[in-house]
């Protein structure tokens, strides 16, 4: 059903999504490569669950084209759906079921084989260490444990792509590190990610390429060295009246000069760009342009 | 038709495990109501025979039936695809899946439909036992499942457009509880004056009353074909409504 072997396994062109008056997705045009880890961020609001929402098919879009492995998500919605798993932000298991009759019937969604089915949640659920709670209701798990169940629900049958919706927002540090490692671990598998997160420090530790949305509009889209080096590699971090204070500079010799000038009696912090400063520079900069 | 007979039963499959697990429970609540009923109209408020000289047990047990298809087969569907929808988040699941719309449809109201002919037929076990007139013909048992289908089909499009909890509350008190009392469960609707009569008809109970009254006593009433042509109507229109809310993702 997934058949397109190679080339951009998500291709969004000129996508448009409105609420009444208002654009929450805003010409949107992106394509993502097969097997990357890819990080959709933005702020709060910023048009992220929209977009994963129309392609994913859950919300019509106004305008423009998606296609997912080749299927167009309007035209060809069934094939389509079969190549992707999504995972929203809210834990969406059926709480009044066990997860072993979650995950029966995902797969039933999905018109897999009793057998083919038996081995799949077998194999999956060995593979997440969940085997020993799969008769468990679910509200008998803690959020990092349910994240992992919904997982294998998505992965059941064998998505060329997984959406990953603000995967770790609620979860502990340990269980969002356990999460990181399962994303890189499908990566292995050959699955093609699509993270969305604002959470700056999860795209720099996982994703191979980030896009940066912001009021609808991608301000930003390359891999996340790259980013940084287009704002400064460098950044003078210093206190000026009260406040934090960032500057951006293409080498450690200006950013010293710089720093040297400085008249503060507060600490001055030279280090290495990050995606954060990337971040707070693009989304500053577009809600000034946005007024 | 046979694939979608068959992903509708996917689609129902988790809906049958949820009623598994709470097989006595439901059983319990989807019984409690109509013997109350039966008591307190059957049994407490009125005694002796109605004009065409029957029973008044047997002529409210009919009602009771109709009334309680309506309120387990919209009650059963609704608040749970309410709860998967707006809390569990799990009905988002399904709709990510490629499942065709009209599965999703009979699939989610079949639970309405298995809730509501276990009441009914537990309950008119019980009235055959109270009121020997009442007959089981293949007329009755069309009209109830019809009757459970109309319910649990206006069951989906109250769960697909509530937009809260509070909200199918509100349609509950304002449609399903006045047409549980008013559309000739209790009484003869003739004897209401005729623009009463007009309104009551157009809802879909009213229908069902006659035709599970007609079909339990045939050899008081003779079976009412056009409130049945009207009762496949309410079907018809509420499955399109159904199919209409998923297709243009108006939920």
């Amino acid at each position: 059903m997934c058949d397109q072997m190679n080339g951009d396994v998500i291709e969004i062109h000129d996508l448009v999504k409105r609420f009444d008056d208002k654009v929450a997705v805003d010409h949107l045009d992106l394509n993502v490569r097969r097997g990357e880890i890819f990080g959709f961020l933005g702020p709060n609001g910023a048009g992220k669950t929209t977009t994963v929402r129309c392609i994913s098919t859950l919300t019509d879009f106004d305008e423009g084209t998606i296609s997912i492995s080749g299927h167009d998500v309007r035209r060809d919605q069934m094939a389509a759906k079969n190549c992707m798993g999504v995972i929203q932000q809210q834990i969406s298991l059926d709480k009044d079921l066990t997860i072993r009759e979650n995950m029966i019937s995902h797969a039933m969604y999905h018109m897999i084989r009793r057998d083919e089915r038996d081995a799949r949640i077998a194999e999956l659920s060995d593979y997440f260490g969940l085997g020993e709670y799969l008769d468990k209701p679910v509200d008998s798990l803690s959020g990092g444990w349910k994240k992992r169940a919904a997982i294998i629900c998505a992965m059941l049958h064998d998505p060329e792509v997984l959406f990953l919706d603000e995967p770790t927002t609620g979860l502990d540090i340990n269980a969002r590190r356990l999460l990181w490692d399962i994303v890189r671990s499908l990566q292995k598998r050959g699955t093609t990610v699509f993270l969305t997160t604002h959470y700056i420090e999860e795209a720099e530790a996982l994703c191979d390429r980030v896009g940066i949305i912001d009021h609808g509009r991608l301000i930003a889209l390359d891999v996340p060295r790259v980013l940084c080096d287009s704002v400064g590699s460098i950044t003078v971090e210093y206190l000026e009246d009260g406040k934090t204070t960032y500057r951006h500079f293409k080498n450690r010799q200006d950013a010293q000069e710089f720093a040297s000038r400085l008249e503060t009696d507060s600490d001055i912090r030279i280090r290495r760009t990050s995606l954060e400063d990337v971040f707070v520079e693009l989304t500053g900069r577009s809600a000034e342009v946005l007024g | 038709m046979i694939d979608v007979l068959r992903q509708s039963y996917y689609v129902a499959w988790g809906d049958m495990m949820f009623m598994k697990h709470n097989f006595w429970n439901i059983l319990v609540m989807s019984l409690m109501s109509p013997i109350l009923y039966l008591i307190a109209f059957g049994y407490g408020l009125r005694t002796g025979s109605t004009e065409l000289g029957l029973s008044y047990v047997a002529f409210v047990i009919p009602g009771i039936v109709a009334l309680s298809s309506l309120n387990t087969s919209f009650s059963a569907t609704s608040t749970r695809m309410n709860v998967q929808r707006l809390y569990y988040k799990s009905f988002d699941e399904m709709m990510l899946c490629p499942l065709s719309l009209h599965a999703i449809v009979l699939g989610k109201s079949a639970l309405g439909m298995v809730r509501g002919l276990l009441a009914c037929g537990l309950l008119y076990a019980l009235g055959l036992f109270l009121a020997p007139e009442l007959q089981v013909t293949p007329l009755f048992v069309v009209s109830v499942v019809m009757n459970c289908a109309v319910f649990s089909f206006l069951g989906v499009a109250a769960a697909l457009i509530a937009k809260s909890h509070q909200s199918m509350a509100t349609f509950n008190s304002l449609v399903i509880l006045p047409m549980t009392f008013l559309c000739g469960t209790f009484f003869s609707i003739s004897s209401l004056p005729g623009v009463f009569q007009a309104l009551l008809y157009c809802l879909p109970l009213t229908h069902a009353s006659e035709c599970i009254r007609a079909a339990a006593l045939p050899d008081y009433y003779g079976f009412p074909w056009l409130c049945m042509l009207a009762m496949a109507a309410f079907m018809v229109a509420f499955y399109v409504l159904d199919w209409w809310l998923l297709k243009t993702r108006r939920i």
